[in-house]
This record gives structure tokens, sequence and C-alpha cells, in this order.
């Protein structure tokens, strides 16, 4: 059988940034309750990992503890935020809601909706980094103003995850099926990225194996060295493999929607 | 003011349409031809392909086989440019649950690039010819099952469609609700909308449309005005009796029967003469009572598809 319907270049223009407005609109409605997550985990985590395990962890690399995970941090609230939005959020608008189908008895083809869910993934990432940054910032673990490059570097990290999340969303079956991809790649991946320890304790085919299948690892090293003020030339590779993943999972996951839409 | 538009050209036509499914074919070859201005409508039991004909209308269901133009656009090249002449009213209520009844209008005209100021003008008309005024700061959840498919129906006239399709508009709404939609359908209709509908209310396809297909298993049975349909199918009057035995032989010589249905302990006998059937059956069958009525579209449908459930 051959996958070429699956790499098939999506039909896009401006009408995309239409869905993205609606999307944006109904999360405006309830912003005040839509911010705290982001603002109370990271401060949750800062406390109970930075500075109370932090205080029995000797420097890594001449940080400390709570200094190195600022940065995976930052990542770990790209991720969470354009996945769950292109998962579960995703999910519940095509299936319950049937958003999608009322947006495509208009001008809008299915390609426009899925692009414009995606590009809303991304921006709630930059929302929540945003918000990740003033708190970590508070606490003096960043070093600005070059840590302010996360912002739109998480627009990127956003659309990667978004795209991954939408892929999952586009097989799942029912709604209860996300949380496969939710506990067994992400959860892991939120441990295994180099985000609370750093990956050269493990043994090297599991380094390997983190390098390739991993994305937030990347996004981590990336992280990193923008809020350290250490950007060197080994993160375009880590920039390559973003861009890389990027564009297959948002082309992918597209035209899996279109296959499970479109019938 | 109320202006009356005659039926004019073909503005959707299908030729030998089939739309096959992994395990099923919904859409069996199938022709049609609906006039501009007309309301149309696709009757069936479920499962008939009514529903998959008019996705296929709508541009949201590739066709397997066979030519489909609207407005003399092809369906398969032209998705845009029909989609932007249409209006959709669904089965099932996408309305945004998130957004009040006005947002859910506003929202949906950016869809169609109306500017800001005509959308929100349109939206505030719409909501008045549907009598949802009151509601316009309402969230969609306090909204009554009504409520909701007149929003619906707004929502579909935001971009002063040309065709409007709606799938099953009244279904599970009160009488009042379901007499003040027809309303609104027929002012459209005087309006020059081609509405195109599919419904499994006989005496809603009775009172709007002009012209209806009744389907089954993906293909036509009868095509034509309802009235013209019933007058052909069954004759003007149905007479019903007990069945008794060797009904049906007994009416063998009786003149203008159509045809004699038999249904549980019921015997239905089609005609345009049920003074001289009643006669023949007290007289000569051994009928102790019978009744006559006029004949239904229903008495068509059920001739046409059997009366044997569906699903």
């Amino acid at each position: 059988m051959s996958l070429s319907w699956a790499f098939r270049l999506p039909q896009l223009s401006g009408r995309a940034w239409l869905v993205w407005w609606r999307d944006y609109r109904t999360f405006m409605k309830t912003y005040k309750t839509n911010f705290i997550p982001p603002l109370v985990e990271p401060i949750l985590y800062l406390v109970a990992f930075g500075f109370g395990l932090g205080g029995f962890v000797s420097k890594i690399g001449g940080e400390s503890y709570a200094e190195f995970i600022a940065p995976a941090l930052l990542a770990i609230s790209m991720m969470t935020a354009a996945f769950f939005e292109c998962t579960f959020g995703s999910f519940v608008r095509m299936y319950f809601q049937k958003t999608f189908d009322a947006i495509i008895a208009t001008p809008l083809n299915v390609d426009e909706v899925i692009m414009g869910e995606l590009l809303w993934g991304a921006t709630k990432s930059v929302m929540y980094t945003v918000i990740v940054l003033g708190v970590v910032g508070v606490f003096g673990l960043v070093t600005f103003p070059m840590a302010l490059l996360v912002v739109p570097f998480s627009f990127l990290v956003g659309l990667l995850f978004a795209g991954l999340g939408m892929t999952f969303t586009a097989v799942s079956p029912n709604i209860d099926t996300l949380s496969y991809p939710t506990s067994l790649y992400i959860t892991p991946m939120m441990l295994l990225s180099g985000t609370f320890f750093p990956l050269d304790v493990l043994p090297a085919p599991v380094q390997q194996a983190s390098w390739l299948l991993l994305p937030l690892l990347h996004a981590v090293n990336i992280s990193r060295g923008m809020t350290y003020g250490e950007l060197g030339p080994g993160m375009l590779l880590d920039l390559g493999w973003i861009l890389a993943a990027t564009a297959v999972v948002v082309v992918l996951s597209i035209n899996l929607m279109r296959r499970r839409l479109i019938v | 003011m109320v202006t009356f538009v005659a039926p004019g050209k073909d503005i959707v036509v299908a030729k030998d349409l089939v739309k096959r499914f992994t395990d099923l074919v919904a859409v069996d070859g199938v022709s049609f031809a609906i006039k501009e201005g007309e309301v149309f409508g696709f009757l069936g039991p479920n499962g008939a392909g009514k529903t998959t004909t008019m996705r296929m209308i709508q541009c949201v269901s590739p066709l397997t086989s066979g030519i489909l133009t609207v407005d003399d656009l092809d369906v398969v090249k032209d998705e845009r440019r029909i989609k932007s002449i249409l209006g959709v009213a669904p089965q099932e209520d996408n309305l945004d649950p998130d957004l009040t009844v006005m947002e859910n209008l506003l929202v949906y005209s950016r869809y169609y690039d109306i500017p800001k100021a005509e959308a929100a003008t349109r939206a505030e008309r719409l909501l008045g010819f549907f009598q949802l005024e009151a509601k316009a700061a309402t969230s969609i959840e306090k909204l009554s099952g009504g409520m909701k498919r007149r929003l619906l129906l707004a929502r579909a006239l935001l971009n002063e469609p040309r065709i409007l399709i709606l799938d099953e508009p009244t279904v599970g709404l009160d009488p009042q609700a379901r007499h003040l939609i027809w309303d609104q359908l027929r002012q459209l209709r005087s309006r020059g909308s081609t509405i195109i509908l599919t419904t499994h209310y006989m005496d809603e396809a009775e009172r709007l449309c002009d012209r209806i297909v009744i389907m089954d298993n993906g293909r036509i049975l009868a095509e034509g005005a309802p009235k013209d349909l019933v007058k052909s199918h069954m004759g003007d009057n149905v007479v019903e009796c007990k069945l008794a035995p060797g009904v049906k032989e007994c009416l063998a010589g009786t003149e203008g029967i159509k045809a004699i249905d038999v249904f549980g302990d019921t015997a239905l006998v089609s005609t345009d003469s049920p003074q001289q059937v009643i006669e023949a059956l007290l007289k000569g069958c051994g009928v102790e009572s019978a009744t006559v009525r006029r004949s239904t579209l229903e008495d068509v449908f059920l001739k046409l598809t059997g009366r044997t459930l569906r699903e």
C-alpha cells in the first residue's frame, strides 16, 4: 500500500488563522482559570525539586539544581501546553462539539482547520512559556536578555508538540485512548530528556535512543543554552532535529485528520 | 415584501452519482436535478443514502463516481466557491458551546469573510427573524432544542446563501417550534432561495416541498410533486377494513382499484372510487365495516419502501 497520501502537501491559506482566532476567542473567555495551571505548576516544581530536593544535590556543571531544572521547566511547559491542547482539546472539538464539521461546511477546508488548531496549540505554548519565564525570572534562575529567546523558540517547539498530539488525536478511536500516548510517551519523555538529571548518567544506548526519539530532549538542550546565555554551534543539530520533526508531524497529522474526517 | 419567484434553471444536477464505503454502497447511481428556487426533499428510511447525498452536494464527502454540479460548478474542483453559496444546517447540533448565541454567529461569519459591521447587522436581523433576539447574550447550553435549531438555521443564513441545505430541520421539536420553522422556510422560499432538505416527517414534506425523491438502499424509487406521487401511486383515497378471508379475491372484479395491501389484520385498498369499493366490501365480501380516508404521502412511502424495520 502506498503511503504517499500521508505526506501529501496540505492545501493551506491564511484562512487557517480564522480557526486560530476562534480558539483564541473561546480561550480568552475563561482566561483567568486557564492561566492558573501554568503559573502554579512551575512554582511547585521549583519549590519541591529545585529548592527542596535541590538542597541534597551537588552543583551540576557549575549550576545549582534549581538553575539546572529551570530551562527544563520552560521546555516542559512548551510541550504540555501544545500537546494537551491538540490531543484532549482538539478531540473534544472534533468529536463531541463537532466544531470541525461546522467549520468545513464553510469555505474553509480540513487542512486549514487542522493547521489553525496547530497554530493555536503553538500559541498556547508561547503563552505558558511567558508565564513560566516570569516565574523562573523572579527567582533569578535565568540570564536575561538572552533568555527572552525562549519566547519565539517556544512557538516552534509548540508547533512540534501540537503536530505530535494531533497525530495521536487523528488515530485515537475515543478520548480515553489518548491517555496511552500521554502516559507511555509524554510522561517518560518528561523525565528522560535531560530535564531533572543530566543524561550522561545513563548507558550510552539509552542516551542515543533518547536523542533519536525524544523531541523534548532537543528542546531542553536549546532552552538551557538560551537561559544560561551560552548558545553553541552544537545546538544547531538540535534545531535541525526539531525543524525536521515539526515538518513531518504537521504534514502527517493534517493528512491523517483529513482521512478521518473526509469520508 | 413577498415576491414569488418561479423555479428557474437546474441549480444542482447529479448524474449516476455513486458513493461506496468499504463495506457498503451508500448511494448507488442516482440522478436528479434540483431547480433554482424550489424546495426539494429527500425522503427515505434510515440508511437510504439521503444524508450521504447531501454531504456530497456540500463538498464534504468525495464522490466515488458520477457527476455532481452545483450552480454549474463541479463539486470535485470548485469546493470553495460552492461552499461559499451554500448554507448548511446539520442534523446534529454543532454550535459552539463555549460561545454565546451572538458570538456563535459573529465567529461563524468570519469564515465567510463577512466584514465585521456587516456581520453584526446580519446577525441581529437573523436573530430577529428567528425570534431569538432576547437570547443574544445567552450561552448555548441554556437554549432549548427548538432554540438551538433556530440558531443553526440563522447561522446557515449568515452568508446569504443561494442554496440552503437542511438535514431534518424539525426533528425532535414541539408543534409550535415546527410551525415557526416552516413559516420561516416558506418566507425564504418566497424570496427565491433554493432549499434542499431531508425529513422523516411526511406532513413536513407535503407542506413544504415542491418536489421530493423517495430513496431506499441508495437508489431513487420515485420522484415528483408530493400530490402527484400520491395520486399516481395510491389514488385519491384509501379504504381500510378488517381482513376477512377471501377479501382480495372478492374485490378482484371491482373497478377503480389501484392496489390492495395487507398489513397485519388490516387490508388497505387504494382507489379513486371509494364508494364502489365500500359497497363491494360490505355487500359482497362479508366485511362488517370499512373506513375511507384520503391517501397520504405516508401511504406512498410505506408502499415503496416496505414496512420492515430498518435498524
